[in-house]
């Protein structure tokens, strides 16, 4: 990172370890390249997202300051916007499975636990629950209002798809893992039963790698 | 053939390319509303002599209209849900000002439905860090820092971050920064001109 962000980073007091602004971003880059490739909705990173926003903010009045005509200027004015970039895919990113997967985004949401952390992030589950009621509303008023008096509801746990967690995605090992059960006991054959090295890459099944994604275990690519 | 006029609906949507939102199909809709409640009438007829007679021969009957209704149901939810997923295409494509010729295609519970859906978008968008984002731009990976754009038709003028202001006129072109051109290059404004 250039010499825009080495002067004073305003630090968020919310997040436990303070990070520098390139752990901040490779951060935003797992995050966004898990989002990417995985085939559900992950856990929010709302900690991250802020900080990333409140970077940029600092790093373009910084870019306020630089002389105009500077070649310096367009390099950082190249990074903010790469930044941005990444930034706004991995809202995109999560905003397109929350439309696709919405009653089932909103489900897990309100079942989940006391102390388990949140899916959606309160923007997130603000505009989820809007979109639902959107949708309800509309196909109420357009169709379903006209329809015989017992096929005046949909339930759309059953009507909206969920998501395939058995689509294969290719992933690199952070943390050496053993016993991974890749396929259960069967007629044919024992448990298929492997150890993942770190640093090595595979294609397996989102399905049975998936709670590794969300301890930072494994990364996927 | 009974669920036939929901299944045309549907092949006729499916055979337009993605992202074209044809004209609201009222006519079949409204056939296959006419033809659901025909079908829960005849039910209806037949469950209460089923029970009052103990006919039990017409359960079959009664059985299949239902799957009828079911299907039809299915059918229509299916085309209008698609129809919102192009719509909703066309915010994340256009901004949040429709064409006209696009809004004459949609209903009015569309059109409703889109004033809502954008709404709440730019809440949401609102919503991050301290002044918002607009995530629906930024859509490509940035290649450069300036594009050679050339203006496709006439827009007026048009002011860049350091307070200089173009004139983009017919068939002129300019050296600008890429993130103000994303959303005239979209609409058609202005064409990227890569040489």
């Amino acid at each position: 990172m250039s010499d825009l962000l080495s002067d004073e980073v305003p630090q968020d007091d919310s997040m436990e370890d303070v990070m520098t602004p390139s752990e901040l971003i490779s951060k935003l880059e797992e995050a966004w390249q898990n989002e990417k490739f995985s085939p559900e909705l992950l856990q929010n990173k709302s900690e991250v997202v802020e900080c990333v926003m409140e970077q940029l903010t600092h790093m373009e009045s910084n870019l306020l300051r630089v002389k105009k005509g500077d070649a310096k200027a367009s390099i950082h004015r190249m990074e903010i916007d790469r930044i941005r970039f990444v930034l706004s895919s991995y809202l995109r990113s999560r905003l397109q499975k929350i439309e696709k997967f919405f009653p089932h985004v909103l489900e897990r949401e309100k079942s989940r636990g006391e102390g388990d952390p949140s899916l959606l992030s309160p923007e997130e589950f603000a505009f989820a629950k809007e979109y639902y009621a959107n949708t309800e509303t509309y196909l109420k008023a357009v169709a379903l209002k006209r329809m015989p008096p017992n096929l005046q509801t949909l339930n759309m746990l059953k009507a909206v798809p969920e998501p395939y967690l058995d689509s294969f995605v290719f992933l690199r090992v952070k943390e050496r893992q053993e016993n991974i059960l890749v396929e259960p006991e069967s007629d044919d054959q024992r448990d298929y039963v492997v150890d993942l090295e770190e640093g090595s890459q595979h294609l397996m099944r989102y399905r049975t790698i998936a709670p590794l994604v969300s301890t930072g275990a494994v990364q996927l690519i | 053939m009974f669920c036939e006029k929901a299944a045309e609906m549907i092949r006729d949507l499916q055979r337009m390319n993605e992202g074209q939102l044809p004209a609201f199909n009222e006519d079949g809709l409204r056939q296959v509303l006419q033809e659901m409640e025909s079908l829960y009438e005849q039910n209806q007829t037949d469950v209460n002599e089923a029970k009052a007679e103990g006919r039990a021969d017409l359960i079959p009957s009664i059985k299949l209209r239902h799957t009828c209704l079911l299907r039809n149901q299915r059918c229509v939810s299916a085309y209008l849900y698609d129809r919102l997923l192009r719509i909703r295409a066309l915010r994340w494509e256009y901004g949040s000002v429709l064409p006209a010729n696009v809004r004459f295609h949609m209903c009015a519970e569309e059109l409703q439905w889109f004033s809502h859906y954008k709404k709440s978008l730019a809440s949401f968008m609102r919503s991050l860090g301290s002044d918002g984002l607009d995530v629906t731009q930024d859509v490509k990976p940035p290649k450069s820092l300036y594009i050679q754009v050339r203006c496709v038709k006439d827009h007026g003028e048009f002011e860049i971050d350091d307070g200089t202001v173009i004139l983009l006129k017919k068939n002129s072109q300019h050296f600008l920064p890429r993130w103000k051109c994303e959303q005239l290059i979209r609409q058609g404004v202005l064409e990227h001109v890569m040489s």
